[in-house]
């Protein structure tokens, strides 16, 4: 037996928006994410040329020199549209305030031992600065990228990067007592201290890169694909007894990671895949983000570690595997 | 900023959103952030801007997805219940037609614009805060489509929104108006759209459509407004954060920020002339008439902001007068556009009815019974006879706004507002001092308007005929178009409703 309220059926004259069913190939129900998204940025009869670059158009396929037919081609398998994203994120975030309140209320951090705290302030809080930077170029791609399939995902994670900014930088706050002084002092690591300055150095040439899908790669393979796994991943034994309180705070993180690559990896497969031009182009580019990423890490996974740069290179290796996994040639 | 004692929650705030930035110093400044000196604005000290609101990111989630999770559950009540059934009447849902298809992809066109500025300013806070605003302005075009999208179920003239939006006439007046404002340089795109649009304008665009919503029993759409209202909140604070900002900086930035006031508020001016139209011809249950719209939100409420920008030195608007006196006539010219050429419009027109014109004749003692009542009664007088008026002939299109001329003389509401100018041996049209300014000022920039008429007559529309271009529009003839009687919507309508009448016995 089932309960069944009886309602009043009216015959809906289409099922959803035309451009919508154009793509599904009928008239059939759509998904919320496939109306949010398919085809809702502008694609023609622009006005003006902007001022800031006279050369485009503001929505202009050729800011990158990756060709697609279809820019509607690489969609997000999360099927991430404004609400889902944000509901999945407060979801994420809840756990993550548990385990900041478990931490803090245990003092795990503060008890840990002096090693461990000078560690984690030489090593991981500067990463603040790395996810501030990633968070520029996500809304740099937002902008200037072409097709919503894309550059919707990009909003989100420049939101993500924020997000995971300031996740580090309470890291920062747990152990000075709130007063912020670790935090001035991660910003002098990141600025001065040598064993950063390769990835200062990688994310400030990033911010100079104008073609969007290269930037793409660069952030999606090099910065969340080698240096993120590094700080998140592989250097967790310089941490030594506050290991696990990291491994708490840094949860989200971790989580973020998983997710957000299902949606690069597979944005970037479908690019690379459209055309033998588009494979050498993004191999290319992978090729180098993932030696730069790699090359920037070592030293700081030398002193962090210890192991002349061996956290790094695993971590490198990885990108590597990920990056043939996904068709190119690298 | 280090030291011994617990931070304040300012100082935290500051310390998790500005205090991530720092000088680089492998790539130059200004190669790192190339866009934000061309317009001449000069910024002495960063660290002085103020934080228009204080949301570190978990906040923004947390409060955003409870927001978006009423907001759902009340569309898909909407939606089991049939709540389009219940509405004031089928009229109403031209009113949605005309803001899916003119105002949300406006509000995916902020989405992207403040992403620009959220990377492209070189203050860390400004950019914080406007890349916040770029997430929301996507919330906003998202649940938009999604609330709308139950009436694409049963209504026309919604299917083919984006695709209409880039080719429709009258469509290319918020394209352009948006598309200059995405051309312009960062802060000349934060005055536009986070002063002009978001904080002097928004009480007579947003505002009046969710008004309209809640009078006339679209209970999904006012729930997404007032979903919608902490959002705008916020964007109002950054709006007004910025232009105190740019002229508490440096004296040099008052002449341009005054010149952006004055293109911003005349370009607002004209677009919002879609809203007096919706207000005061499409609404079946009226929230109140544009002219007390515009004398609560502009007059009152714009006259007291202008003298509290008064310390700075800006002035009110120019041709601020010369708007508040189209007051009394602007919703009944833009009506008689559309009602003319309603055959190229995809939603439906139609004429007041006794009722709605003695309101019109009340709430417009000055100007309706003597210039508009009579051609409203002598183009019913005319579909009574069979003979309903169209018009053939394609309008002659303002350079700047591109509406139809038809806006009348200031002074003189029997006369044709013409103006035109020469550049480099061509000669443009206007509708107004206003517009013509606005030209004169940046001729290069708006003589590459994409003018629809201009482009039919080019042949860049489909073919040289109303079908070919109506074609080439994807208008579904004769359901998307045309009088409201006779409609398939309101066919539907009255259908509902005879059931209605007849389960009530």
């Amino acid at each position: 037996m089932t309960v069944q309220i009886k309602t009043i059926d009216l015959e809906p004259k289409r099922n959803t928006f035309a451009h919508v069913a154009r793509r599904l190939g009928a008239d059939k129900p759509a998904s919320r994410y496939q109306e949010a998204t398919l085809d809702v940025q502008a694609t023609e009869n622009f006005h003006y040329k902007p001022l800031w670059e006279p050369e485009y158009w503001h929505y202009d396929t050729r800011k990158t020199a990756v060709v697609m037919a279809d820019w509607y081609k690489p969609l997000d398998p999360r099927q991430f549209y404004y609400s889902t994203y944000n509901i999945a994120r407060a979801n994420m975030n809840q756990a993550a305030e548990k385990n900041f309140a478990f931490v803090d209320e245990r003092g795990l951090l503060t008890k840990a031992s002096a090693q461990a705290q000078a560690a984690i302030r030489r090593g991981l809080l500067p990463v603040r600065h790395l996810h501030w930077g990633s968070n520029m170029n996500m809304a740099e791609m937002t902008q200037r990228g072409y097709g919503t399939a894309v550059t919707a995902p990009c909003i989100f994670s420049a939101g993500d990067h924020l997000g995971m900014a300031q996740y580090v930088s309470r890291i920062g706050l747990l152990l000075d007592g709130q007063t912020g002084a670790t935090l001035d002092e991660a910003k002098q690591t990141w600025l001065n201290d040598a064993a950063w300055q390769e990835i200062r150095r990688l994310i400030e040439d990033t911010f100079v890169e104008r073609d969007w899908f290269h930037l793409f790669v660069a952030q999606a393979l090099g910065v969340n694909g080698v240096l993120l796994p590094f700080m998140y991943k592989k250097a967790e034994a310089a941490w030594t007894d506050a290991a696990m309180p990291i491994a708490l705070l840094t949860e989200f993180m971790n989580d973020w990671h998983a997710e957000e690559a299902r949606w690069s990896d597979s944005v970037i497969k479908t690019v690379a895949a459209e055309s033998d031009a588009n494979k050498a182009l993004v191999s290319e580019w992978a090729k180098t983000w993932i030696a730069r990423a790699t090359a920037a890490a070592k030293p700081l996974s030398a002193a962090l570690l210890n192991d002349d740069g061996a956290a790094a290179a695993a971590a490198g290796a990885e990108a590597l595997k990920k990056a043939a996994s996904l068709g190119l040639a690298v | 900023m280090s030291g011994t004692k617990k931070l304040a929650l300012r100082q935290r705030y500051e310390y998790l959103t500005r205090g991530l930035d720092w000088e680089t110093t492998y790539q130059p400044m200004d190669k790192v952030f190339p866009y934000d000196s061309f317009e001449g604005i000069k910024i002495k000290d960063w660290s002085a801007w103020e934080d228009p609101f204080r949301l570190t990111m978990d906040s923004y989630w947390k409060f955003q997805a409870e927001k978006e999770r009423k907001l759902y559950a009340v569309l898909d009540s909407f939606a089991q219940n049939n709540g389009q059934t219940t509405i004031s009447d089928g009229r109403y849902a031209n009113v949605l037609k005309l803001f899916l298809t003119g105002i949300s992809p406006e509000e995916y066109q902020a989405h992207r614009g403040f992403a620009f500025t959220g990377r492209h300013l070189r203050g860390a806070g400004a950019r914080v805060a406007a890349q916040m605003q770029s997430l929301d302005e996507l919330r906003h075009l998202q649940t938009q489509v999604h609330t709308i999208s139950h009436y694409n179920k049963y209504f026309d003239g919604i299917a083919e929104w984006p695709l209409m939006h880039d080719r429709v006439w009258y469509l290319s007046v918020p394209k352009s108006f948006f598309d200059d404002a995405r051309s312009a340089g960062p802060f000349e795109f934060m005055i536009a759209i986070g002063f002009a649009f978001e904080y002097l304008l928004t009480n007579l665009l947003f505002v009046p459509f969710m008004s309209g919503a809640a009078y006339n029993g679209d209970m999904s759409t006012v729930t997404f407004g007032f979903s919608a209202q902490s959002d705008e909140s916020r964007h109002m604070t950054l709006g007004i954060e910025i232009i105190k900002f740019l002229l508490e900086q440096h004296p040099d930035n008052l002449p341009i920020v005054q010149k952006w006031v004055d293109k911003w508020f005349w370009r607002g001016h004209r677009l919002l002339g879609i809203v007096a139209m919706m207000m005061d011809y499409m609404l079946p249950k009226k929230v109140m008439s544009w002219k007390e719209a515009w004398d609560i939100y502009f007059v009152e409420a714009g006259g007291a902001l202008f003298q509290d920008l008064g310390r700075y030195g800006l002035k009110m608007p120019k041709y601020a007068d010369i708007a508040t006196a189209e007051a009394e006539h602007i919703s009944h010219q833009n009506w008689a556009v559309f009602y003319q050429y309603t055959h190229a419009a995809a939603f439906h027109t139609w004429m007041p009815d006794n009722e709605h014109l003695d309101w019109l004749s009340e709430k417009y003692p000055n100007t309706f019974d003597k210039y508009y009542r009579p051609r409203w009664e002598m183009w019913a007088k005319m579909e009574k006879e069979g003979k309903r008026f169209y018009n053939p002939a394609l309008p002659q299109l303002c350079q700047t706004c591109q509406i139809p001329m038809a806006y009348t003389e200031p002074g003189d509401p029997t006369t044709i507002c013409f103006r035109s100018t020469q550049y480099k041996g061509d000669t443009y049209h206007f509708c107004s001092d206003g517009c013509k300014d606005i030209f004169c000022d940046e001729p290069e920039k708006f003589v590459q308007a994409w003018l629809p008429v201009h482009q039919i007559f080019q042949g860049n529309c489909g073919g040289a005929t109303v079908p070919d271009v109506l074609k080439w529009y994807h208008m579904n003839v004769g359901a998307d178009n045309m009088d409201y009687v006779g409609s398939p919507d309101e066919k539907l309508w009255n259908e509902w409703h005879a059931e209605k009448l007849r389960q009530a016995g």
